[in-house]
């Protein structure tokens, strides 16, 4: 049996660590909050964005020879894998690199855009090719940043060295659940129905002309999702972290209750100990 | 027939303004564009600068950035980056964002970034205008 001075720096070094992790929680918790607001905020102009692009894009197929529209039919697939910084932060990392590296297809050639040192690292470590990476995230993203990584997309798209782009990100559910998501970007024939889209077929007029809109409205709508994305990751993040160090701190809490049984233990048992050796002692005077 | 058409104004920071009016006059790319309820369906940019928007006999205007408008059957959307109602723009704010924007233009220093200067420099012309309009009101 370990010595009680064994046990008992055991039970402080414990809670040492659990005093940090539940200022984790408490700083994860407080970040979290503002950025479910952006996160939230951002929503609707996240779906109306795609709801815009997805009527255009099924009633103009025939009008348009715009190069961020035409399914070229390439095997070069980009993928912008939004990960964070630091750990900590339960499986959230994992989930939404497991779900990037589940879609990449045996056929395609894979480009990465990692957002993350936790992406990067894992991408490295297993020689994937990153086109590009993105660390130390702001704490609350701005337009800016993601803008960054949108001019830099639309180039390698337009320059013919990927032929698609799709985006992994986690949407943020709520602060317990969070989901690893895949959403196709490019080329716009592709892309999905978003939910919630009733079926009416809607002519548009455009001004000046097709063109000309859609050089405005495409890059427009790529950084409007990356943006919104970012945001969905960043707040799914705090989450994370903030339910693994709340269960960190849980756990820290029921093992210093069994070390301190332990030490209880020891500690009477080498009561019981003394006293039968004064009582042995003693018996042998008589 | 309709006599209104609903007008959503979204921007990354959340949904601006929703309701229905009666007349929209919008800066697109090649120049301002008026809608009235019953427009045919529509697509266009818009550029940094200020949306009019009529409804019920009162008239107001919304500063926004640059993004784009949808025109459907029954309703407008507006994305852009930034929007704000008259009533709700930081004048002294837009002051000075014009001022630091103007000296940097005038400064000819050549490690700036040019459209970028431009383009803070015309929003803030752009919330000033719409400012000023309602201080206006407000005196009569």
């Amino acid at each position: 049996m370990e010595s009680m001075r064994d046990i008992k720096r055991r039970i402080n070094s414990i809670k040492n660590t659990q005093k940090i992790t539940n200022a984790m929680k408490m700083v994860a918790a407080a970040k979290l909050r503002r950025s479910q607001e952006m996160a939230e905020r951002a929503r609707p102009f996240f779906n109306k964005t795609r709801e815009i692009i997805y009527d255009v894009s099924q009633y103009t197929n025939d009008y348009t020879e715009h190069p961020l529209f035409l399914d070229k039919g390439g095997k070069r697939h980009l993928y912008i894998v939004i990960n964070s910084d630091r750990g900590l932060c339960g499986a959230y990392n994992i989930k939404a690199v497991e779900k990037a590296r589940d879609s990449f297809r045996p056929v395609e050639e894979v480009f990465l855009i990692v957002i993350g040192r936790h992406a990067r690292d894992f991408f490295k470590k297993r020689n994937f090719n990153i086109v590009s990476e993105y660390i130390n995230i702001p704490d609350y993203p701005d337009y800016r940043f993601s803008k960054r990584i949108a001019d830099e997309l639309i180039s390698l798209y337009k320059e013919d060295i990927v032929d698609r782009v799709s985006i992994v990100y986690t949407h943020f559910n709520s602060v317990i659940s969070q989901t690893a998501k895949l959403l196709p970007l490019l080329p716009l024939a592709a892309l999905e129905k978003p939910e919630e889209k009733e079926d009416k077929m809607i002519d548009y007029l455009y001004e000046p002309s097709p063109d000309a809109v859609f050089d405005i409205l495409l890059p427009a709508y790529i950084n409007n999702i990356l943006y919104s994305a970012i945001l969905e990751a960043k707040a799914s993040e705090y989450g994370a972290v903030m339910t693994a160090m709340d269960s960190a701190t849980d756990n820290a809490e029921e093992l210093i209750g069994e070390l301190t049984l332990i030490f209880n233990r020891a500690r009477q048992s080498a009561i019981t100990t003394e006293i039968t050796e004064i009582v042995g002692g003693a018996e042998a005077l008589k | 027939m309709p006599s209104t058409i609903r007008l959503e104004v979204v921007t990354p920071f959340g949904l601006v303004y929703r309701d229905d009016i009666d007349y929209l006059k919008a800066p697109a790319v090649d120049g301002e564009i008026g809608i009235l309820p019953q427009h045919a369906p529509l697509v266009t940019g818009l550029e940094i600068g200020i949306l009019h928007v009529k409804k019920g006999g009162e008239e107001f205007k919304i500063a926004i950035s640059e993004g784009f408008l949808e025109v459907k059957p029954d309703n407008i959307n507006v994305i852009v980056r930034t929007a704000e109602l008259q009533n709700d723009i930081d004048v002294e704010r837009a002051r000075r964002a014009r001022e630091r924007a103007e000296k940097r233009l005038k400064s000819g220093d050549n490690s700036i970034d040019r459209a970028r200067a431009e383009a803070a420099l015309k929003r803030a012309l752009a919330r000033l205008k719409a400012a000023e309009y309602s201080l206006q009101i407000q005196d009569d």
